[in-house]
């Protein structure tokens, strides 16, 4: 039997009339690669938000482990081992590619406060965020500032420097959001390739990526779940056709 | 030791010249986030124009007020359209310090035009003096203030809330790029809204002579008070900015008669504990 | 045709260590006033105080995006309590220093808990608060300030009982420059730091840095201490070799002062600060003469032609043109 990774209760939001989050119940099985997909405007984005930390929820609990962080703020989540992704990059651009990771790792070593002695002394750190570039195929590139690097290329800084938070839930919004098909499917194989220790939730409205790397689906509609199952439960779902279709056409 | 009531009152007063100098920047920060701190040098341009139609060309105070408030808003709307629209991308601190340039220029020219000297002015002998009643004196210079910026507080009211252009104003502050994609021409709207707030300073400078005194340095010792009335009632909102320059007037008022030992600091006081409960201001967004 | 190699990731960071020569030489020309301008030497060890200062200034604002308009309270606090200390009978410089950086330090411990917490306009005004309040409340405790004539009767004893601070400013300068590259080469260290890096990651996207488990607050703080520190001792070293101390080291136009040198040296290069304090004051002294309303004049001029010509100050402009220079064949 799996331990669960991650586990969301009874959570809700609102904003005056506009409801983001309704009674939203999640359970992630550790190691499982989890796919959530609806409409615009379902909450996806939003429970990601409430899961992280960014937002408070009205009510509900969430548990990383076992452990509750719902009072935790989102640095204190993120050093317990979940970190997210953003749909549009939230990178520091001045700095090089290898700078922003090696920060990420420094961070995570508790070592970014030290402000007397020199970075270069720090050669483990600068190894393991050159390493980590690596494996994504972008140490070529990891002393240009990040500004400079093309989209694809920030894409993949995005989510190199996810990584280095050594999370064990990963939560990906969008991923490939804006990346051009063919280099989207090497982002996702990069994703498909990391560890089992580490279990990923990632917002895709690409059916393809989802049927090829979730082995699991939430459908969001509304700010609640609809429906959770395999991809090819959720495909032949009448429920889930009727919300993306619409309910008169036939499929 | 003066009543409360008195009190009260000078500080209604002070706090309705606070709005009319600041309900101008509070909507052009709220809608373009552009800082504009040469906004007081409008208010102190307003004051020199009273003063010298007043002085030298010997016009009736009342006649010198529309002329402020027109010179001040012909001074901004050529300042923003030569000037000012190039820089809105720019960062904050270049806008700041792009602005306190303009300030000093306008700092030095006018203490090179009319000297560092407090400038005179003679009201007109039915502003003078006070009014009995109840008991109470008011000063009518005061009244007379307090009523003039009603009137201009509910015509702006009914504009931003019933006219179309008002509508347009808020949906500009509210969201640039929404409005924007609806149609809306959102720089000839700012162009008219900083006119309108320039000329509203001017306006201001020049009802504030005779209550406060005109010097060249009120530019810059009126910016603090209007920065942390904007700060303190909430970017782009008329009615925060009322609000606070209520609460700001009162306070400034409160602290120089009953403990003027402290100086502004209660006026300070008042600003950094607003500031920190309601960081974007009473009314500001989020 | 030449095959680019790509330098190894140690290497090139460690490359950034390097002093440059540029950096060389701007030590060695802060020595020519003793040379060529020996009767400076005053004005010499105001602008090296003052240079300090701003460089304190860089550490918040440059590297950290932290805007100020109320540093000068810090600066201040080290300022009086230098100036205290000596007309309570204690002139001993190097302790004073000491106690002046531990004071001003404290109250930047103390004001950063307010300041992490906020960010954009409410920031600004929260600093621009903080140092009206300091100014007021100095105006008002005249008993220990000396109020508007500021105190009276500092007097710095000799450094190491031997360097005695005379009316020529060898001494000054000297003592000055001294406090002023050692702290310089702190500043530097904390810049190459993995701390450094926290601080331009804040910089560059603060939002972000939560998400990749920083805690955000307390960098801030830390930060916010080192460069209150670093003021107070700038601030003690002008009151040691001025030997006065009035309440226009907390006042809001020093604030300002210090925020226009820095902007127009350029920030975020930790030498803009000492560039810019540099032209300011040598600027200012030479139009000391002129009216002061004419001098208000010429730097609104200064800002806005720096604000549109020069926006990363004068440093921005020099790297731009070194930049076209190497990039043209």
């Amino acid at each position: 039997m799996s331990e669960t990774a991650l586990t969301a209760r009874g959570l809700n939001k609102s904003f005056g009339s506009l409801i983001v989050a309704a009674d939203v119940e999640l359970t992630l099985p550790a190691g499982v690669r989890y796919a959530l997909i609806g409409p615009n405007g379902a909450g996806k984005t939003t429970l990601i938000n409430l899961i992280t930390g960014m937002l408070q929820p009205d009510a509900g609990r969430i548990f990383l482990g076992p452990a509750d962080i719902t009072a935790l703020p989102p640095y204190q989540r993120v050093r317990l081992g979940l970190t997210r992704t953003y749909q549009i990059n939230s990178l520091f651009p001045h700095l090089t590619a290898l700078e922003a990771v090696t920060l990420a790792v420094c961070e995570r070593r508790r070592v970014a406060q030290t402000w007397w002695r020199q970075l270069t002394a720090y050669r483990h750190e600068i190894d393991e965020a050159y390493d980590i570039l690596a494996a994504l195929m972008l140490n070529s590139a990891c002393h240009r500032v990040t500004r400079e690097l093309p989209y694809g290329q920030q894409r993949l800084l995005e989510i190199a420097l996810a990584l280095a938070t050594k999370p064990k839930v990963l939560l990906l919004d969008e991923p490939a959001a804006g990346v051009p098909r063919d280099e989207s499917k090497d982002l996702f194989a990069a994703i498909a390739g990391l560890s089992r220790d580490i279990t990923v939730l990632f917002i895709e409205h690409d059916m393809d990526l989802v049927f090829r790397f979730a082995s699991r689906v939430i459908v969001m509609v509304g700010g609640r779940v609809l429906v959770e199952g395999t991809p090819a439960e959720i495909a032949s779902d009448p429920r889930v056709r009727a919300v993306y279709l619409g309910k008169g056409r036939a499929p | 030791m003066p009543s409360v009531f008195g009190v009260l009152f000078d500080g209604l007063a002070y706090g309705m010249l606070l709005f009319l100098m600041s309900v101008g920047l509070s909507v052009t920060l709220g809608m373009m986030n552009f800082v504009n701190l040469a906004h007081c040098s409008f208010a102190m341009l307003g004051g020199y124009v009273t003063v010298t139609l007043m002085n030298a060309f010997g016009w009736p105070f009342f006649a010198t007020l529309p002329i402020a408030f027109c010179a001040a808003a012909a001074t901004s709307i050529i300042l923003e359209r030569v000037f000012f629209r190039r820089f809105y991308n720019a960062s904050e601190l270049n806008q700041c310090l792009l602005t306190i340039g303009i300030v000093f220029v306008s700092i030095a020219t006018a203490a090179y035009i009319y000297g560092t000297d407090e400038e005179p002015v003679h009201l007109p002998a039915y502003l003078q003096g006070s009014i009995s009643f109840m008991g109470l004196d008011f000063a009518v210079y005061r009244l007379f203030l307090i009523a003039t910026a009603l009137l201009i507080t509910i015509l702006l009211v009914i504009s931003i809330e019933s006219t179309r252009f008002g509508a347009q104003v808020r949906a500009a502050v509210n969201n640039q790029r929404m409005a924007r994609g609806l149609g809306i021409d959102v720089d000839n709207l700012f162009a008219v809204t900083f006119a309108l707030g320039g000329g509203l300073a001017g306006l201001g400078g020049a009802l504030a002579i005779a209550m406060v005194g005109l010097d060249p340095s009120f530019a810059l010792t009126y910016l603090i008070y209007v920065l942390i009335v904007v700060a303190v009632g909430g970017l782009g909102s008329i009615a925060g900015t009322f609000v606070a320059a209520m609460l700001l007037g009162v306070s400034d008022m409160a602290g120089k008669y009953y403990v003027p030992a402290l100086g502004s600091i209660l006026i300070y006081l008042v600003m950094m504990v607003m500031i920190m409960w309601r960081p974007t201001g009473l009314f500001g967004r989020r | 045709m030449t095959i680019q190699t790509i330098a190894g990731p140690h290497d090139y960071l460690r490359a950034q260590l390097r002093w440059r020569w540029s950096e060389i030489a701007f030590w060695l020309a802060t020595l020519l006033p003793f040379v060529l301008a020996p009767n400076y030497l005053v004005l010499a060890s105001q602008v090296a105080s003052t240079a300090l200062f701003a460089l304190s200034l860089d550490l918040i604002l440059g590297f950290c995006g932290i805007i100020s308009l109320g540093h000068a309270a810090y600066f201040g606090v080290g300022a009086y309590t230098a100036g205290l200390l000596s007309t309570w009978g204690w002139g001993e410089p190097l302790s004073g220093l000491l106690l002046a950086g531990l004071a001003a330090g404290f109250f930047g411990y103390l004001t950063s808990f307010i300041i992490a917490r906020f960010r954009h306009l409410a920031l600004i005004m929260i600093t621009l608060g903080l140092g009206l309040l300091l100014q007021e409340a100095a105006n008002s405790a005249s008993f220990i300030t000396g109020g508007f004539d500021g105190l009276q009767g500092i007097h710095t004893w000799p450094i190491f009982a031997k360097f005695d601070f005379d009316l020529y400013g060898y001494t000054a300068y000297s003592y000055a420059l001294a406090v002023l590259f050692l702290i310089f080469l702190l500043a530097r260290r904390i810049i190459h730091s993995p701390f450094g890096l926290a601080l331009r990651g804040i910089r560059e996207n603060a939002q972000r840095m939560p998400a990749i488990g920083a805690p955000l607050h307390s960098h801030i703080r830390t930060i916010y201490t080192i460069a209150a520190t670093i003021a107070g001792i700038a601030g003690a070293v002008l009151a040691q070799t001025t030997e006065t101390v009035s309440l226009e080291a907390l006042g809001f136009q020093r604030s300002a002062d210090v925020l226009v040198m820095l902007i127009l040296g350029g920030t975020g290069r930790l030498y803009g600060g000492l560039i810019g304090a540099a032209v300011y004051m040598v600027a200012r002294d030479q139009f000391s003469g002129l009216n002061p309303q004419y001098w208000y004049f010429w730097i609104g001029l200064l800002l806005i032609g720096v604000v549109m010509f020069l926006p990363n100050g004068i440093l921005g402009g020099l790297s731009l043109l070194t930049r076209r220079a190497r990039a043209a064949p």
